[in-house]
């Protein structure tokens, strides 16, 4: 049999960490990339006898996440103890949730390969703790563990198997991290950590029930988790199709080898032994808390879209790009009204900006220039300071070393050759050094035109006003 | 100045307050009970004495600043103390020093009261002899071949040997008051949220309390006034307003309703623990409580029920004890399993051991709702009959232990012998609710018998006093002392 029999079925658990100030059930800070250990306490680190206090931020952020996704809100959850060894995991059982979660029976809306909108049901969203951090041989062998990341809180948010292609996959977690960005509660750096998932695929022939699912861990990127899908749906048609089944099992995906490794089957998964933690209370919320939570949420990308197309007559696609991230939304809105060209903010967004973070590889959160530089280059362009040639290097300068294009300019005596006289001076030494394209122009050949005004370029290294050089060429041409 | 180590805390404060007496003098005369006693009794773990004297000597010069400042005190050593270890008796924390206070000892240390040391108990609070200590059996001074009780059997012991005035214990099925019974003193069990666990090493998260082991029934109200009270680092302690616990101590109990669930004086009970509740009886008869004899049959349950949640919840809150960050690590391994194994296996003794399996298998899935969830629909059934006594008495009268102070050893080979220790104090932890345990007198051999009061959930004040109206009759402390015989 072909792939094209084979259905791919998925489903993702993502794992975003929230951007409270402070931890789960401590006040210890959750700042990213601090020296090991310096953000702890006997409550994260698991001293005896200390004891844990939720963080109402926590609910509060998990609460928004759950309303942004359709999801309902359960009025009395609880926390769980998911009891496990490991160094990392420093009071040896982790607080989570289990069969009582803060929020249920979810949804969110993606594209379907062909296009049309369908909806990816959420089982679930919990709230729990990060572990700590191991660092492997960091100094002459064996681990150390850094716990600042102990007790830094998750959400897990837990699809349904409605996901039946790698595109949709990828789409779906676009969409999720968009969301998660847009309310607000996590800043979804997948470099550092702060969104994870985890990836469930099986295969099955058309019409046939369900096959066997393996789990895959360790992907640190969204091309990562497509690769490790495509890899996994490939390997487990092969192995059907070779006559073999498929093990229930957990597997590590590696991302240099692109392939996946096995790291437990289904007889050693571990008995966590679950049971409410002792230590918490229930998550009683009110009607009146959960509605507060709901009115306050922020404008979610689909009402951006539609203002977009409708007040600022952006097109369906380029909305659709420019809301895939709250990151590049807001830079458009904010550059669009400083510069006040937001259609000229869009196209530097879409085309010069999306293809530079394309070739680092980078996510929109990455742009290290801010709003008022963007803007301020619109500005320029738009005033006729610089061409739009040079526009793109003063681009690649705020990628590189962000500061003001104005100054960017100067440095670098970019500024546009727009004084008459100095064109004419151009024009004039152009015309005398390239009689053949004189002739050829004069014989009809308006091509000869483009050549000229290249030269005139090549010669001003591109300052040149090209709308000015064109005008002159044309008129010194007519004599 | 030869007695002041048998006087109460009020009675000392009353001489700190007149200035008949200073802190210091307290202090040392503590320092010189010890030195003479404690080789016998071996209460402590860790002795403090330097620091104690220098600490009373400083608030004599400072002067007083709590109503207690400059009285001693003992604390069981699974409260944590900063700069002082915190050993649980086990050889897994044998150097623990905390980086901090337990909110208790924080309020201990606010008020100005100095501590003598930690006190022996069984191993991470579980037993009921303090024979399971990892480091030396405490004796009875009532009877130096008899135990103590336990877990909290160092606390106990030293206040009945006048090694310290009153002494702070923890109580997750009896560990209070069935050593408070043995060793002839009072010791309170409060309402499960009414003082914080923060700083408690965790046995039991939902049964753990921490209470005052005393001389008398007054101190255990002070210690409580200064112990009680909500607490932001303990998300189960309960928010509600001061009570002052002294305060009606002394009313009249004309009218007091009080129980006695006749199946706790069923098969197991010794006749001379039966008899002396009874002549309890008819002192409270004599005081003008109204007693009615109730059915309140819940005890054999709750010690199923008891030992399924307790070991569970202790399997868990004892994986901490990993050997990676603190506490006993085994020096021989070559994985990450066999350090924890070797660790574990080295670090705890028998009954902590078997504990955790217990709880372990009991939380495994395919025995958890055989089990665990069973156990707990058990809870909320002994808390609905509770419910139901104190909709009718206003506390309850039982035994506290079925006998009195055991021979050291003679149950250590039987653990469910040992359990059975428990089956008159264990509904109380179950049903979250408070008990008292006092002296009601000896038996034969001279050997304290305890009796207890149970109140309604927060109703400390009741139960504190009919207890000190009985202790006002009885004069227990002035009739009997403890003799350190050694037979």
């Amino acid at each position: 049999m072909a792939r094209e029999d084979y259905e791919v079925i998925i489903g993702l658990e993502v794992h975003a960490e929230l951007s409270t100030k402070t931890k789960i059930f401590c006040s210890c800070k959750t700042d990213f990339g601090a020296e090991p250990n310096t953000q702890i306490c006997p409550v994260c680190m698991a001293l005896p006898g200390a004891l844990p206090v939720l963080n109402e931020k926590v609910v509060e952020y998990a609460v928004k996440a759950g309303l942004a996704t359709n999801c309902e809100i359960s009025k009395d959850s609880r926390n769980d103890r998911k009891n496990y060894f490991y160094p990392d995991l420093p009071k040896s059982y982790q607080i989570s949730q289990a069969d009582k979660p803060l929020c249920n029976h979810g949804y969110i809306e993606i594209e379907d390969d062909d296009g049309n909108t369908k909806k990816v049901r959420i089982l679930r969203i919990h709230i729990e703790e990060d572990a700590g951090k191991l660092n492997h041989n960091e100094f002459g062998g064996g681990s150390l563990v850094d716990l600042n990341r102990s007790g830094v809180p998750l959400i897990e948010i837990v699809s349904e198997p409605d996901i039946r292609s790698v595109g949709e996959a990828d789409r779906y977690l676009k969409k999720l991290k968009s969301i998660l960005q847009y309310i607000d509660v996590s800043d979804c750096k997948m470099q550092e950590g702060s969104l994870r998932a985890d990836v469930n695929v099986s295969v099955h022939k058309k019409g046939e029930p369900f096959g066997t699912r393996t789990e895959m861990k360790n992907m640190n990127s969204f091309k990562s988790i497509t690769r490790a899908i495509e890899y996994e749906r490939d390997r487990q048609i092969d192995e059907l199709e070779r006559g073999n089944e498929i093990t229930q099992e957990t597997l590590r995906w590696d991302d240099l080898e692109g392939r996946t490794f096995s790291m437990r089957n289904k007889e050693d998964a571990q008995d966590y032994r679950y049971f409410p933690e002792p230590d918490l209370g229930v998550i009683e919320l009110s009607d009146e808390y959960i509605e507060n939570i709901r009115k306050e949420l922020p404008e979610m990308p689909e009402s951006r879209k539609e203002r977009y197309m409708n007040e600022i007559g952006l097109s369906e696609k380029d909305s659709n790009s420019i809301t895939s991230s709250k990151f590049l939304s807001d830079l458009f809105e904010e550059a669009g009204k400083l510069s006040g060209n937001y259609k000229a903010v869009c196209n530097w967004i879409n085309s010069d900006i999306a293809r530079i973070l394309n070739e680092k590889e980078e996510d929109p959160e990455q742009i290290p220039f801010n709003a008022e530089e963007l803007a301020e280059l619109v500005k320029l362009i738009d005033k006729g300071t610089i061409s739009s040639s040079i526009a793109k290097k003063v681009l690649d300068e705020l990628f590189e070393n962000p500061r003001d294009p104005n100054k960017i300019i100067e440095e670098k005596g970019w500024i546009q050759i727009s004084d008459e006289s100095q064109i004419k001076e151009v024009v004039l030494k152009v015309l005398a050094e390239n009689e053949q394209s004189v002739l050829d122009y004069k014989a009809g050949k308006d091509r000869a035109l483009g050549y000229l005004v290249g030269q005139a370029m090549k010669q001003t290294k591109g300052k040149a006003n090209p709308k000015m050089l064109n005008e002159m060429f044309i008129e010194e041409l007519k004599k | 100045m030869g007695d002041i180590t048998r006087l109460t805390v009020h009675e000392l404060k009353d001489m700190l307050d007149k200035k008949e007496i200073t802190s210091e003098e307290i202090t040392k005369a503590y320092i010189d009970r010890i030195n003479e006693k404690e080789k016998d009794v071996q209460a402590f773990v860790t002795l403090t004495l330097d620091e104690a004297e220098a600490k009373s000597k400083k608030i004599d010069e400072d002067g007083r600043n709590g109503e207690y400042a400059g009285i001693p005190i003992g604390i069981k050593d699974n409260l944590c103390t900063k700069g002082v270890k915190t050993t649980c008796s086990s050889k897994m924390l044998e150097n623990f020093v905390s980086p901090y206070d337990a909110t208790v000892v924080e309020k201990l240390n606010n008020e100005g009261i100095v501590s003598l040391g930690k006190l022996n108990m069984d191993e991470f609070a579980m037993g009921s002899s303090t024979e399971n200590s990892s480091f030396h059996i405490t004796k009875n001074p009532w009877n130096l071949s008899t135990v103590p009780g336990g877990s909290s059997g160092g606390s106990a012991a030293a206040v009945a040997a006048d090694l310290v005035p009153w002494a702070l214990g923890s109580d997750t099925g009896g560990s209070i008051r069935q050593p408070a019974s043995l060793c002839g003193v009072v010791g309170l069990k409060p309402t499960y949220g009414l003082v914080s666990r923060y700083g408690l090493v965790a046995f039991a998260s939902s049964l753990d309390q921490v209470g005052p082991i005393t001389k008398d029934v007054k101190d255990s109200s002070i210690l409580l006034n200064i112990i009680a009270g909500h607490d932001e680092k303990d998300s189960t302690s309960h928010k509600m307003e001061k009570v002052d616990y002294t305060k009606n101590l002394d009313k009249d109990i004309k009218g007091l309703k009080i129980g006695v669930p006749k199946e706790f004086f069923g098969e197991g009970i010794n006749d001379e623990v039966k008899e002396k509740l009874e002549e309890a009886i008819e002192i409270y008869k004599s005081l003008g409580a109204e007693i009615e004899e109730c059915s309140l049959d819940v005890a054999k349950y709750s010690l199923a029920a008891y030992y399924i949640i307790a070991c569970a919840e202790a399997s868990s809150n004892l994986g901490r004890f990993d050997g990676i960050r603190y506490g006993h690590r085994a020096e021989e391994f070559s994985s990450l399993k066999e350090l924890y194994v070797n660790s574990r296996t080295e670090g705890f003794g028998e009954e902590v051991k078997r504990r955790i399996i217990l709880g372990t298998y009991v939380l495994s899935s395919g025995f958890y709702d055989a089990y665990y969830k069973k156990a707990q629909k058990v809870r909320t059934f002994v808390k609905n009959e509770f419910d139901k006594v104190f909709s009718k008495y206003d506390a309850l009268l039982t035994p506290v232990s079925p006998t009195t102070a055991f021979k050291i050893g003679s149950k250590t080979n039987n653990p469910l012998e040992m359990y059975m220790a428990d089956i008159c104090t264990v509904s109380v932890n179950i049903a979250g609710v408070p008990a008292i345990s006092l002296p009601a007198g000896v038996d034969k051999n001279n050997l304290p018998i305890g009796m207890q009061l149970i109140g309604n959930s927060f109703e400390e004040e009741k139960i504190l006093n009919a207890a000190y109206k009985f202790e006002q009759k009885l004069n227990f402390r002035e009739k009997y002392k403890p003799d350190f015989r050694k037979e």
